[in-house]
């Protein structure tokens, strides 16, 4: 269970995060939703300690992230951020193994090279495995840089905006990984997405935010709403039921 | 601050700065000057006020234009190895010519100076990295590989010291007869003037100036070349003054804004009115003797780059 | 060819060209010249060492193949240092002045200084450290301007000293310090041990490196200090050589093509005392003396800098 309690993010004067409070479950999929600058990313990047908060309490099962070993908390939470710019020369297989690290520093016995191809099995990347990373397209370098994620094998996964630059049927493809992930290996996912329709489709819970404070949160039906949405990013949008699922449509 | 401030000011401490000196000439001597006196005056002193208005001028405003160009407040003769190209060009000259006039060192200097910007410039575009810190940076690397390889032919030559002497930017040995170079600078400074807003507009880029049916290539050119003659003819005459296109430039946009047409005129003036007050200081500082200019801008301008550099965020530099 | 096999060539190439060194041309009194290049040869391999291996670490930290911890201030600091001695107490100071004093004072300054540096921009959160490099740059240009100001006023004559502490050369290296320089340096590496590790995943980048669990900040500020007094071992030992780092470690990389910090170190340790011996062998054998070792690797690598910039490279 991740559980926030009062956080507070100021950056030169201006309040980025302003006071969220919130608790997850686990084995569900998390999406945070809400308008540009509204501090998704900034809280999701708290949670996973790449940024230092200014108050509050984050715990993740019942222990203070400030307070816990960097290296137990890396087996425990891990993060995948929007921009991937590693600059080194990697094939897929060893990026994948540097996901180990946390258990192995660095000496990777036999277990830790299991955990590795069950990974790369898993994003289906066996026969690209040895391809360089500036070879690939950007949904094989995403899928990679998962498959680095899952071999982690942390609890609790967290994405920053997964789908950007990827086309229609590889943010599917993603998505339902996911969704895998959480119902196959009860992991549980926290996910910053702009597009409210996969966040519709695919999560357990949404969490909407606006100018650094929580707007909504709640079961995805009850977020996916016309007053709420409305709320949300000042637009009337309009939601159909398509197949069980609710489709905003704000395109015209 | 208002132009007319600034007037006011290069007018006041240009009238104090030609009357600082060993031999002693006072304002109420003006009308009746002896001859030794008025000799002082036309010889040294005014060559000397002379330099230092178009040095701080010209220095800043080949800063701005840099910047303009780059797309980066840090970018300057200072940090693009444009100084230290100039530099390079000099002792080459030196070594080519062993008696070379001061015109064919200007040449090759000029060239130096300007291929040494133009490599920067190359790299610029290479660079994925556009960190506006990380680019001062190469460019600071940069202009350290040159001045290694100047090294290899001082070291050769057995011209370090020398070479330790004439970069070092002073003003104590301008005389009349050996400083007129500098006023190639002014031509070149009304060129700057005519060209502002293009050189505004290519900073934003080739795509955008395209659009705007600019020629990019020309005017990042003309821009490159004003810049590199300026330095070198400033380099030739004074020497090497660090710091100055970086930091007047800066100071300017916090209390003006970044157009340049604006800017241009106040960069000019704060320019003259900087080197004027650094040039009077190192002179008074342990008179009678005199500490270089390049000193004493090193000092107060690493200074002010460093509280410039720490402050940026405040003022969205 | 794989990455361990070149390694393995470079460590042949390395012996061999130590023996040509201290064999070649050897005659006349070999009870005193050879204990002579035995001594240079190990001070080259100790500032080599030292220099490749806190270049690697250092262009891992900052993610990037420009930078070198040269650009920190230490040289001109070092330079500001020896010139400020001539200049106060004119040449003699320098050769009255027992050399360990001057050793332990310069290598304290340096590390002095980068510690004031660290600290002072390290607190707080900006830790950006670009930002340091800039800084330690903008005071290398500060305390230039002294050292040109001082070189000008010194005595012709007295300069000729300054000029030679201007220029790494091993050609008059004191043998006391070296082994000093040896045991300072065994010491660092063996503090260095612990944070091995973590280089290769810090390659991956800030980010990745929380991710992975690394205790990012107490990591990067131990390396950097390690870096510190290395380079300032270095350069107290022998004098400055600016762009050694820079070369060797590109060519490791290039030559290498692995991420792989185990070779890669000592890669470009081999390479920078090949590249050393080699610099010191023309100096004695071409140029008979009549230039130093730092101004021909500061002309290559400096060329050779320029030459990486211009090509196309997707890791900058």
């Amino acid at each position: 269970m991740v559980d926030i309690k009062g956080v507070f993010k100021t950056y030169n004067q201006k309040s980025v995060i302003d006071g969220v409070s919130l608790t997850i479950e686990k084995g569900t999929i998390t999406s945070f939703i809400g308008p540009n600058g509204a501090g998704k990313s900034t809280l999701i990047s708290m949670i996973s300690r790449l940024i230092t908060k200014d108050e509050g309490v984050i715990t993740i099962d019942g222990e203070d992230i400030t307070k816990a070993k960097n290296n137990e908390l890396a087996k425990k939470i891990s993060i995948l951020k929007q921009s991937n710019a590693i600059n080194l020369r990697l094939t897929i297989r060893e990026l994948v193994s540097f996901g180990r690290f946390p258990y192995s520093q660095g000496k990777l016995k036999k277990d830790d090279w299991e955990k590795v191809d069950e990974a790369i099995d898993y994003m289906e990347l066996r026969e690209i495995q040895d391809k360089y990373l500036d070879e690939l397209s950007g949904g094989q370098r995403q899928r990679a840089h998962i498959a680095m994620v899952i071999a982690q094998d942390t609890e609790y996964i967290l994405l920053d905006e997964p789908l950007n630059n990827l086309d229609m049927r590889h943010s599917v493809q993603i998505m339902k990984t996911l969704r895998r992930l959480v119902d196959e290996l009860d992991k549980t996912i926290l996910i910053v997405i702009h597009d409210i329709n996969f966040a519709s489709c695919y999560s357990d819970q949404i969490v909407a935010l606006k100018n650094g404070k929580i707007v909504k949160q709640g079961p995805t039906c009850d977020v996916i709403d016309e007053c709420v949405l409305k709320d949300i990013y000042d637009m009337d949008i309009d939601i159909k039921k398509i197949n069980d699922n609710r489709i905003c449509v704000f395109y015209a | 601050m208002k132009i007319r401030y600034l007037v006011l000011i290069v007018i006041v401490l240009s009238i104090s700065s030609v009357f600082i000196g060993v031999s002693n000439i006072a304002p109420w001597d003006i009308f009746n000057l002896s001859a030794d006196q008025l000799e002082i005056l036309m010889i040294s002193r005014i060559p000397r006020l002379i330099s230092i208005l178009i040095a701080g001028m010209s220095m800043s405003i080949c800063g701005l234009i840099m910047q303009q160009l780059s797309r980066n407040k840090f970018v300057s003769p200072t940090t693009a190895g444009t100084l230290d190209s100039a530099r390079l060009g000099v002792l080459v000259a030196l070594m080519v010519f062993t008696s070379a006039s001061p015109m064919q060192k200007m040449l090759v200097s000029f060239l130096f100076a300007l291929i040494g910007t133009f490599v920067f410039m190359k790299i610029l575009e290479k660079i994925k990295l556009k960190d506006a810190i990380f680019i001062p940076l190469v460019g600071l690397m940069f202009g350290n590989i040159i001045s290694s390889l100047a090294t290899f032919f001082a070291y050769k030559n057995d011209l370090i010291q020398n070479m330790s002497s004439w970069m070092q930017g002073d003003f104590s040995m301008i005389m009349s007869g050996n400083y007129e170079l500098m006023y190639a600078s002014i031509p070149i400074l009304i060129i700057a003037y005519l060209f502002a807003n293009k050189f505004t507009i290519a900073g934003m880029g080739e795509d955008f100036s395209k659009n705007l049916g600019l020629n990019y290539r020309q005017v990042v050119n003309i821009g490159l070349i004003i810049v590199a003659l300026v330095t070198a003819s400033v380099v030739l005459t004074v020497g090497v003054i660090p710091f100055l296109g970086l930091i007047i430039p800066n100071i300017v946009t916090i209390y003006q804004g970044d157009h340049l047409k604006k800017s241009l005129l106040h960069t000019a003036l704060l320019g003259a009115v900087f080197v004027l007050a650094c040039d009077m200081i190192g002179r008074l500082i342990i008179y009678p003797y005199e500490i270089p200019i390049s000193l004493t801008v090193g000092v107060i301008g690493s200074g002010i780059f460093i509280y410039l550099l720490l402050r940026r965020k405040k003022y969205g530099l | 060819m794989g990455y361990k096999k070149k390694t393995i060539i470079l460590a042949v190439i390395t012996v061999l060209l130590a023996l040509l060194y201290i064999c070649y041309d050897l005659k006349g009194n070999i009870g005193y010249i050879l204990p002579r290049r035995i001594m240079k040869v190990v001070a080259i391999i100790l500032t080599g060492s030292a220099i490749a291996f806190s270049t690697t670490v250092f262009m891992t930290i900052t993610n990037n193949r420009i930078l070198t911890p040269s650009i920190l201030g230490l040289d001109s600091l070092y330079l500001l240092i020896q010139t400020f001695i001539i200049f106060m107490f004119g040449s003699q100071s320098l050769v009255m002045m027992s050399s360990n004093i001057n050793y332990f004072v310069s290598i304290g300054i340096m590390v002095l200084f980068s510690l004031v540096l660290y600290r002072f921009l390290f607190k707080g959160e900006k830790n950006n450290i670009y930002f340091l490099l800039l800084i330690g740059m903008i005071l290398g240009t500060f305390f230039g301007s002294f050292t040109d100001f001082m070189q000008v006023l010194i005595d012709p004559n007295e300069f000729m000293v300054a000029r030679d502490r201007m220029f790494a050369s091993v050609n008059n290296v004191n043998s006391d310090l070296v082994y000093l320089s040896l045991g300072l340096i065994v010491l660092a590496a063996i503090y260095f041990m612990r944070f091995y590790k973590y280089l290769d995943v810090l390659a991956l980048g800030k980010h990745e490196a929380i991710n992975l669990g690394v205790p990012y900040d107490y990591v990067v500020k131990r390396l950097l200090i390690i870096v510190a007094i290395l380079i300032s071992i270095a350069t107290a030992l022998i004098g400055p050589i600016t762009f050694l780092g820079l070369l060797v470690v590109n060519v490791a990389y290039e030559f290498l093509k692995t991420y792989r910090h185990f070779y890669l170190i000592i890669g470009s340790v081999l390479i920078s005392i090949i590249a050393l011996l080699g610099g010191q062998f023309l100096v004695e054998e071409i140029f008979t003396f009549e230039t130093t070792v730092s101004v021909i690797i500061n002309f290559v690598g400096g060329v050779y800098f320029i030459y990486l910039l211009l090509k196309e490279n997707k890791s900058w």
